[in-house]
């Protein structure tokens, strides 16, 4: 019994190992905040702003909103500029589908769920990895996205920067700023954290409660777990 | 505790018989370990998963245009939907998890040894019911795993002799994985397999306790009567006293349950995957399409087989053969006891083997095949998958033999705590 559950419990942690291993580029760390409210609100905001220009979230309702810590009177003047759009709609794009594919050969996909399906780091990584490149249509790349439709739309804060490449083969070695943007590097590197933050808050808006709820029932079940324990022993006191 | 409204059942109905000979005086072994608690759990998460997939069923859509959506629909606009989802999606996992761990006591144990070989063959139905489910559920949520899942797995049909791609169309109900595979995969997990499912519990249990419990000595309690009452001298009611022990062991697994569903319902990726927040898009095959952790040892085999003659069919083969296989264990068993605790060196090393070699598929198959490189050519990790593979299939092959050579120890009369 002990030597299965010894063998059980080496190839588990040599799996661990396996999978902590491997990957390309280092992704950078997005130490995000989903209960950081100003954060997210500002995040929201470049969202709305930029992001919808071109990207839709169809299944994120504006008043959903709410839950970061704004009101519907707040929603609707500073996210909502078109007045047919009411603040229980959902997130359209600004551009339809079918413009959108013949400006840049992609329809831009749906961000309603993509930080579960690209995860935090990657997102904010991708954001800052833009990079001058003029073999490409639209002028830019991406250093963890090669060859993406998607123009850097945060040059203007952000700057110009250009790869340098090792000397042996092709690949990337480090991005290296060519011009200064709007913002400084730290500030713009916070408002991809901010944005990349409001995407995690919209892959799973009921995140936060999910969390609150859940200690609740944990600690009920504890509390259940003893009560439970306690009356089996009492039931089985005459089991020799 | 005749009343009234008992006795007036009773004239219509065997209510109270069935208590008697189900519960309190249905007499199980008093030495039941940790092992014992995972065919009760099994019923509770079969109970959960028609509970929170009923709720489901009331919001989702069965229709590729809407399905992923919907789903996005009950995460977000339904009033406590996401519980009901992740409840869902973390239960098809435990389910698998208590499944493999109930089966796992019966190998320890030799509970599938004569006279219990209908219960595992009803067990092992209900083991492939549950599969057939879990395939047919992982298609609903319509993003680019289930469909490409879905996908690779309805293609291992057209792999079949003669018939193959004909049975492929026929299973789709379309030449690709489409809307009409996508309703199907639907009418069969919400009314076909449950229903399925719910009988072969019924049987599961009624042959159970036709036999009796097995326990962990292995050895048969109703040897041992007491004269005057006839009752099992080392059996106890099954209620009160296993009902109230499950209960404490149903709540702690229920602690571990709700930890899941409340802080980690994605479970990293392996519960629900990450390129499934993708929706599914015929046109766009995903770099690595691996299936949901619970298949991958047999997903793992499937691999490691070669394809013969142009053919995939012989990993298909070894695929089904390994789960088809363990329906034969009750034959292949020959040792004189059942209990892993009499049982000599041999049998020990060969399930250690087999155990070990089942969870390294398991893990491979959740990975490309390049993972751990390539030496002289071949990649590493598809080597060592076909090295369990065969490891895999020597348990079976060999225990016929490891049975009988084995020294076993003398099996006590009476049960040991």
């Amino acid at each position: 019994m002990k030597t299965i559950m010894i063998v059980i419990w080496s190839v588990l942690c040599c799996s661990g190992v396996a999978a902590a291993a491997g990957g390309g580029y280092s992704l950078n760390n997005a130490n995000i905040d989903t209960t950081d409210a100003e954060s997210l609100q500002r995040g929201a905001k470049i969202f709305a702003d930029r992001c919808l220009s071109c990207h839709a979230a169809t299944f994120m309702r504006y008043n959903r909103l709410a839950d970061i810590g704004l009101s519907q009177g707040q929603i609707k003047q500073y996210f909502i500029a078109d007045d047919s759009v009411k603040v229980g709609d959902t997130m359209k794009s600004a551009i339809d589908a079918s413009t959108a594919k013949q400006m840049f050969g992609v329809t831009p996909p749906d961000l309603s769920v993509v930080s579960r399906s690209r995860g935090s780091d990657w997102l904010y990584t991708y954001f800052i990895s833009f990079y001058k490149d003029e073999a490409t249509t639209t002028g830019w790349n991406n250093r963890i996205f090669p060859n993406v439709a998607m123009p850097n739309v945060f040059s203007q804060e952000q700057g110009v920067l250009r790869a340098v490449y090792a000397k042996d083969d092709k690949s990337i070695v480090s991005l290296q700023r060519e011009t200064e943007g709007t913002l400084t590097s730290r500030a713009f590197d916070d408002s991809m954290l901010d944005l990349t933050n409001f995407l995690v808050f919209m892959g799973e808006p009921a995140a936060e409660k999910r969390k609150q709820i859940g200690s609740l029932v944990i600690i009920f079940l504890i509390f259940f777990a003893f009560m439970a324990w306690a009356v089996k022993r009492e039931f089985w006191k005459d089991v020799h | 505790m005749l009343t009234p409204v008992t006795t007036w059942i009773d004239e219509r109905f065997p209510m109270s018989k069935m208590v008697r000979e189900h519960l309190t005086e249905y007499y199980a072994p008093k030495n039941f370990n940790f092992w014992y608690f995972f065919g009760g759990l099994a019923i509770f998460v079969l109970g959960i998963q028609i509970l929170s997939g009923i709720f489901l069923t009331m919001h989702y859509k069965p229709d590729a245009d809407k399905a992923f959506a919907s789903v996005e629909y009950i995460m977000r606009d339904v009033p406590l939907g996401w519980l009901i989802r992740y409840v869902h999606s973390t239960g098809a996992s435990l389910f698998f998890v208590v499944i493999y761990l109930h089966m796992f006591r019966a190998l320890l144990y030799g509970s599938y040894r004569k006279p219990r070989e209908l219960l595992w063959i009803f067990g092992m139905v209900i083991y492939l019911c549950l599969m057939a489910e879990a395939f047919f559920g992982y298609l609903l949520p319509w993003g680019q795993m289930s469909y490409w899942g879905a996908q690779v797995i309805v293609n291992l049909f057209g792999a079949v002799p003669l018939i193959g791609p004909d049975l492929a169309v026929w299973i789709r109900g379309d030449y690709v994985v489409s809307d009409a595979t996508l309703s199907r995969f639907f009418a069969l997990h919400v009314i076909a397999v449950p229903i399925a499912l719910l009988g072969l519990v019924v049987a599961h249990i009624l042959s159970l306790h036709e036999v009796g419990s097995n326990n962990p000595d292995g050895i048969d309690i109703k040897k041992n009567k007491d004269p005057i009452s006839g009752k099992p001298l080392d059996g106890i009611p099954f209620h009160p006293y296993y009902t109230v022990k499950d209960i404490f062991g149903l709540v702690i697994f229920m602690i571990i349950f709700a930890f899941i569903v409340f802080f980690a319902p994605e479970m990293g990726g392996y519960f629900l995957e990450h390129n499934n927040f993708i929706p599914a898009d015929p046109l766009k095959t995903p770099d690595h399409i691996a299936p949901v952790w619970y298949f991958t040892p047999f997903y793992s085999i499937l691999r490691a087989v070669p394809p013969m003659f142009g053919s995939q069919f012989p990993g298909v083969l070894a695929m089904g053969g390994a789960v088809v296989i363990l329906f034969f264990l009750p034959w292949l068993d020959r040792s004189p006891v059942r209990s892993i605790r009499y049982k000599g060196p041999l049998f020990k090393i060969s399930l250690t083997i087999f155990v070990a070699s089942f969870l390294l598929l398991g893990y491979l198959g959740l990975k490309p095949t390049n993972i751990w490189g390539q030496l002289g050519g071949a990649d590493v990790a598809t080597v060592v998958a076909q090295l369990c593979t065969v490891l895999y299939f020597m348990f079976f092959i060999s225990l016929p033999i490891v049975s009988i050579l084995d020294r076993t120890k003398v099996e006590p009369d009476r049960v040991t705590s």
